[in-house]
């Protein structure tokens, strides 16, 4: 009976164990599912096509170069490796600008016809057309159909998912604004975080540390909206007056909150590692005649190293998924920032305010989905990286 | 006069952790270029006492010192003593190997390091010398930048005695410092504290008698706190005093 029971109780833990595996195995491929298939959308809007005229030497254009020409940004078919003649920009209801709707035909029978004398007339021509609209014996020259290329995504410097008629994913600006952020959060908070760690764990006297350790870890349980207000109210506008900025919704406000918001982790972690420091190799310190703080940092700082290294990754960890806080405070203007003292818009931040309006299945929902990947692999190197050195420390010694 | 000079003294010391009372009452004198050896059960207070005297007992919370503990004649327990300055004349060797993980040259080189020394040429020099002090040269000089765990445990209870060497204390405590080690190491820790006799001055706490007997000019017998005996080594185990000592060096109790 006994033996039973310990054996039931054995299958409970496998069973849980390989479940809970297997629910975040499936997570993940149902993120890379969704994600990869953004490279399987086409570039322009689904049910559209790019035209031009059949004389225009230019068979295709990149998603940047679409953009540009209908922001009226590139106005010349030189600029993208056609003659040198100025681009004339036509949407599909500029029809009517050139036929009355009379023309049309009760059901609209003849649009597309005239659809296609009007690319046909004008040789600068582009025109953005639905695909339903096109006749058998359409005159125009449509551009190549390509899908939306992985090297647009990862290093395009334009997000503008929802623009017409070619969205814009290129999420360099979004990393970029989340390793920012997460940098200087880590900047800030390390520094901090571990003072605070050698004073509990070295300095302060026992009463000190029943009355701080407790305050620390409260600071851990606070919501981070909570954070996102605080961040909000105090944060933003001193910034703003301290560097006379004219909005203060920065990367560094979003990097103060997050080093508020991690130095608990940070502190938690890192006190437990210098700790763990043996008291012999600290008597040992002692005993040559060192002080203190020759102590602290010859001797338990290099032997808790990688614990502290620890606390800086899970630090940095909560830093980069972080989502709310960091929507209030950093003002998500997807721009590759100069400096800390801009605007920026992190990857959670731009999951969390855009997927609701994504319409679902579509590219720009997979792009959000393509994001969490991003994401996801970021933290990933960021632990094996930590695994692989923390683990070459302790087994030489040095 | 041939009276040697005093080295240590304790002077009617009591010693309590929290309320345990640790040490009873205990006078002693430690004579300079002598080895002195502790013996007693466990628990006894051998380690309670030898850490007096580098005040490594101050780093345990709670405890209290009545009594006065001398160094050449001086308290070191005097508001005035610099406890890193004392530490620096009192080197300790603990009961466990305890290297830094750091290599073997950066082991001996700390305490030089610690204490402001940035002449390399001189640090090396000092490296080197005390590790041929601690018979240990010949076996790391070509591995000098190797990490200390690399050595063997005897070597590293070596190592600890070269790092406690190289800032040149004149007293050098010992915490049975081969309880740890294989006959061949001990052998050859004994044969060290024979030589460094000539310099130093050595406390060793151990567990074994042959060794006290080996190595020691004057044995101290600790029970439950008190030092019931203290005399010449070879009047302690040829002819103790005290019948608690006899039965405790013939192995009746303990
Ligand atoms: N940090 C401490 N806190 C409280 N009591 C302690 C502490 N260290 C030692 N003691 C107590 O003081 C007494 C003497 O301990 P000590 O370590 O000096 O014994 P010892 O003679 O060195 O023993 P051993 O031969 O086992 O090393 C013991 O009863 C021990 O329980
Ligand atoms: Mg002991």
């Amino acid at each position: 009976m006994k033996r039973f029971l310990e054996k039931l109780v054995e299958g409970i833990l496998m069973i849980s164990g390989s479940l809970t595996s297997v629910a975040i195995l499936l997570i993940i491929i149902f993120l890379f599912k969704e994600g990869i298939g953004l490279f399987n959308s086409p570039e322009v809007e689904k049910g559209y096509v790019l035209s031009v005229s059949q004389a225009n030497p230019v068979n295709s254009l990149s998603p940047l170069e679409v953009k540009d020409i209908f922001d009226g940004e590139i106005t010349n078919w030189k600029q993208v490796g056609g003659t040198d003649e100025e681009i004339m920009i036509f949407r599909f209801d500029d029809i009517f600008n050139y036929y009355p709707e009379e023309e049309m035909g009760e059901n609209y029978e003849f649009l597309p016809d005239k659809l296609s004398s009007v690319v046909q007339e004008h040789a600068t021509i582009i025109a953005f057309l639905p695909e339903k609209y096109l006749s058998v014996s359409f005159q125009g020259k449509l551009l190549d159909k390509k899908n939306i290329s992985p090297l647009d995504f990862f290093f395009g410097k334009e997000w503008f998912p929802t623009s017409a008629p070619v969205a814009q994913y290129g999420v360099l600006p979004l990393i970029l604004g989340t390793l920012w952020v997460s940098l200087g959060a880590i900047l800030i908070a390390l520094p901090f975080g571990l003072a605070v760690a050698i004073y509990l764990a070295e300095i302060a006297d026992v009463r000190m540390r029943k009355v701080l350790k407790p305050v620390i870890e409260l600071l851990a349980g606070i919501p981070s909206v909570v954070y996102g207000f605080f961040g909000l109210v105090v944060i933003v506008p001193f910034l703003q007056s301290l560097f006379r900025l004219p909005v203060g919704e920065t990367a560094l406000a979003g990097s103060v909150v997050l080093a508020i918001m991690a130095l608990p982790t940070i502190i938690t972690v890192a006190e437990d590692a210098i700790r763990t420091t043996p008291r012999i190799m600290k008597e040992a310190s002692l005993g040559l005649g060192a002080n203190h703080w020759q102590t602290i940092y010859r001797v338990i700082l290099p032997y808790a190293r990688s614990g502290i290294l620890a606390a800086v990754v899970l630090g940095i960890g909560r830093a980069i998924g972080e989502t709310m806080a960091v929507l209030m405070v950093t003002g998500n203007a997807a721009i590759i920032p100069a400096t800390l003292l801009e605007p920026v818009r992190t990857i959670p931040a731009t999951i969390a305010a855009e997927l609701g309006e994504a319409p679902a299945g579509g590219a720009h929902y997979q792009s959000l989905f393509m994001l969490g990947c991003v994401l996801f692999v970021i933290t990933l190197v960021l632990s094996v990286a930590v695994e692989i050195i923390s683990g070459k420390r302790s087994s030489r010694g040095v | 006069m041939d009276e040697k000079k005093i080295k240590l003294e304790a002077k009617n010391v009591n010693f309590y952790y929290d309320d345990f009372h640790a040490l009873k009452g205990i006078n002693m004198q430690i004579e300079q270029n002598s080895v002195v050896a502790f013996i007693g059960p466990s628990g006894c207070g051998k380690s309670t006492f030898l850490r007096l005297f580098n005040r490594m007992n101050d780093l345990i919370d709670g405890t209290h010192l009545t009594g006065e503990c001398l160094l050449d004649g001086r308290d070191i327990y005097d508001k005035r003593v610099h406890v890193d300055e004392l530490r620096k004349n009192v080197g300790m060797v603990f009961q466990k190997p305890n290297p830094f993980p750091k290599t073997i040259f950066e082991n001996v080189a700390y305490g030089l390091r610690v204490n402001g020394v940035k002449d390399e040429k001189y640090i090396k020099q000092r490296v080197e010398e005390s590790l041929q002090s601690a018979a240990l040269w010949e076996e790391v000089k070509d591995k000098l930048k190797k990490s200390a765990f690399e050595l063997s445990g005897g070597q590293q209870q070596r190592l600890c005695i070269a790092r406690a060497m190289a800032i040149s204390p004149s007293v050098l405590l010992m915490d049975e410092p081969a309880s740890a080690l294989d006959p061949i190491s001990t052998a050859k820790i004994e044969e060290l504290i024979h030589e460094l006799k000539k310099d130093y001055t050595i406390v060793i706490v151990t567990h074994n008698m042959q060794q006290a007997a080996r190595v020691s000019d004057k044995t101290g017998f600790f029970l439950l706190g008190e030092l019931i005996e203290y005399d010449q080594t070879k009047k302690i185990f040829l002819n103790p005093e005290k019948e608690s000592t006899q039965n405790y060096i013939t192995g009746r109790f303990g």
